[in-house]
């Protein structure tokens, strides 16, 4: 197992350096002057000139990556340049709104997903299968942010049983929380309910096929035991670590789903700072979700090697 | 003596019959798939014909009628500068359809090229190649598109460059893997044995092999592509006004949802179609080209 971890966290290395790379590189691609962009309205050639020797314009660009790296390594990844503040405390302030949307939005595609899964492969060729298989293919063809608008509509302006937008901390008042986020999180978790629905209908297929589970019969076992203690319990430990994996792409679907309900997390965060042009926000939101997306990747590898006996010796 | 008879010139036909038209006799089995192609087939003649079938002008204002609801007149009705959402909406298919296609058709041109180095081009290529794909698959596509396009600039072309260049990597590590599966085959070693150099056999022997694999891919991918111009254009970094585009329309019809519920219904619904259709023919093709069920 240490081995196994060893090696896995050696080839973190170039992937992380790669990722740096890429990241650094989307600056290149400004047309024209980078300094000129950075200034917007500021056309003075000092103010220019100055920004060219604070950002290091006028060094080459493997030297402009060593002091962003060397940076990044020390915990600076750089200021904002509208919010004048670095860009770590605002992805510490922002963080923490779109985690809670993430895990609610994980809570949900868990029950619905997985619920519609499991009675999917239990009824398998009936009419229930094919109604939650076209609700599975409804969740993945549905744009998010199309779905949100769709919702406010349902529930904020028609009915007024919630907020349309807005958000407020669990720790300032948990209830009006539950309520600014509930649709937001249900939006955000939808295609993810989908896509958890199918790989466990066709885990569970697998899983009601196998001999543990015809001997398991054969004792004469209740069907509903059969299905939940021996059938799900095995067919759950991809979906386990599919779920791990997803969080990354969650924080993806946090940008839309974001900006549809004005949630101040991390999502607008990264959305605003494009339109303000604050570069050092984009990279640095970049970079903070592509090493967290590929630190779950490693969690759901061990976890994977953990869950499965086979693979631990 | 003719029940008998039938089966074996079914199958004799069928052993004939090249791998395409055995996919196709095959898709068309399946009825979603078939639907999905149809509904394809009618949007691209939308988009096609659209200065044909549009009623008014899509950019044509109207100041006596805005945000009228739908009517004769108007089907979808008029958004907040009175202008045709059906004209809009039908114009809008292009744009949709053009970003799907031609960002799938760059992750496609760059994506197969690197993929058949990677698993054909020894060790050190590989490892090379294979990094740099963690690399760009672990940077969230939808944030990295957003960087993207940030960085070149809003307009469509660079919106599909962008979903494009994200795309590229599921294609080279698709590819990739396609690769290292076929080239331990028997016709792979016999081209090699006769002296063939690699870029034939990759070309000749290997491409071929792995096309049903790459179809499947580029028929999804196209609807994530969809999905992300319409985020793209929602966020305002993809078709710009007054060109239409059914996200854009979306992120407009936001502002008018207590009073104009029409504009945000048929965009979406547009966007919502066009997906799903992807989405049905992906999948039917996916099992129709799917070895194992030969």
């Amino acid at each position: 197992m240490l081995r196994f971890l060893g090696k896995r966290l050696l080839q973190l290395i170039p992937t992380l350096f790669f990722v740096s790379v890429i990241i650094f590189g989307l600056q290149q691609l400004l047309p024209g002057d980078p300094a000129l962009a950075m200034a917007g309205e500021e056309r003075d050639p000092v103010v220019l000139e100055q920004i060219r020797r604070q950002y290091r314009l006028d060094q080459p660009f493997y030297v402009q990556y060593l002091y962003w790296v060397g940076g990044v390594l020390t915990g600076n990844l750089g200021e904002s340049m509208r919010l004048k503040e670095p860009v770590l405390t605002l992805v510490g302030q922002k963080l923490p709104v779109t985690l809670q949307l993430a895990l609610m939005a994980i809570v949900f595609s868990l029950v619905i997903g997985v619920t519609a899964g499991v009675i999917s492969a239990v009824k398998r060729g009936t009419a229930l299968d094919y109604g939650v298989n076209l609700v599975a293919l409804w969740g993945i063809s549905t744009p998010n942010f199309w779905l949100g608008i769709m919702l406010i509509l349902l529930f904020a302006v028609h009915l007024g049983w919630l907020p349309a937008s807005g958000y407020v901390s669990l720790l300032e008042d948990p209830w009006l929380s539950l309520q600014t986020t509930i649709l937001p999180a249900f939006v955000l978790g939808n295609s993810f309910a989908a896509v958890l629905m199918r790989h466990t209908r066709s885990a569970m297929l697998q899983a009601m096929t196998s001999d543990y589970v015809r001997t398991a019969r054969a004792k004469g076992l209740a069907e509903r035991r059969v299905v939940m203690k021996h059938a799900l319990r095995n067919a759950l430990t991809p979906v386990v670590t599919l779920g791990a994996l997803e969080l990354g792409t969650l924080l993806s679907g946090a940008v839309l789903t974001e900006q549809v309900f004005s949630i101040p997390g991390f999502g607008k965060l990264i959305v605003d700072s494009v339109f303000n042009r604050d570069y050092a926000v984009v990279q640095g939101v970049t970079l903070i979700t592509a090493t967290t997306y590929i630190l779950l990747n490693l969690l759901a590898d061990v976890a994977y090697v953990l869950i499965n006996p086979r693979l631990r010796s | 003596m003719a029940t008998l008879s039938e089966p074996l010139v079914a199958e004799e036909q069928a052993v004939h019959e090249s791998p395409g038209a055995r996919a196709w006799r095959r898709l068309v089995k399946r009825k979603s798939a078939v639907l999905g192609l149809v509904v394809i087939v009618l949007l691209v003649l939308v988009a096609v014909l659209a200065p044909l079938i549009a009623p008014f002008d899509p950019a044509q204002q109207g100041w006596t009628s805005i945000r009228k609801p739908p009517s004769l007149q108007h089907w979808f009705g008029t958004d907040e500068s009175g202008r045709d959402l059906f004209s809009r909406v039908i114009y809008g298919a292009r744009a949709s359809l053009m970003a799907g296609v031609v960002s799938v058709s760059i992750a496609l041109g760059l994506g197969v090229p690197i993929g058949l180095l990677a698993g054909y081009g020894g060790r050190w290529v590989d490892a090379l190649i294979g990094r740099i794909t963690d690399a760009m698959l672990a940077c969230p596509f939808l944030i990295l598109a957003i960087a993207l396009a940030a960085f070149l600039g809003p307009s469509l072309q660079n919106a599909m460059i962008a979903i494009g260049l994200t795309t590229t990597p599921i294609f080279v590590r698709l590819t990739r893997g396609q690769v290292m599966a076929v080239k331990v085959e028997d016709y792979v070693e016999a081209a090699r044995a006769v002296g063939n150099p690699p870029v034939r056999i990759a070309v000749r022997h290997i491409l071929p092999n792995i096309l049903p694999a790459l179809i499947v891919q580029a028929t999804i991918s196209i609807a994530t592509a969809i999905i992300a111009e319409a985020s793209l254009s929602f966020l305002g970094l993809g078709q710009q006004p007054p060109a239409p585009s059914w996200g854009s329309m979306l992120n407009t019809a936001q502002r008018f949802l207590s009073n104009a519920v029409w504009m945000a219904i048929f965009p979406g619904v547009a966007i919502f179609l066009a997906v799903l259709s992807f989405n049905l023919l992906g999948d039917g093709l996916r099992d129709a080209l799917d070895p194992k069920e030969r």
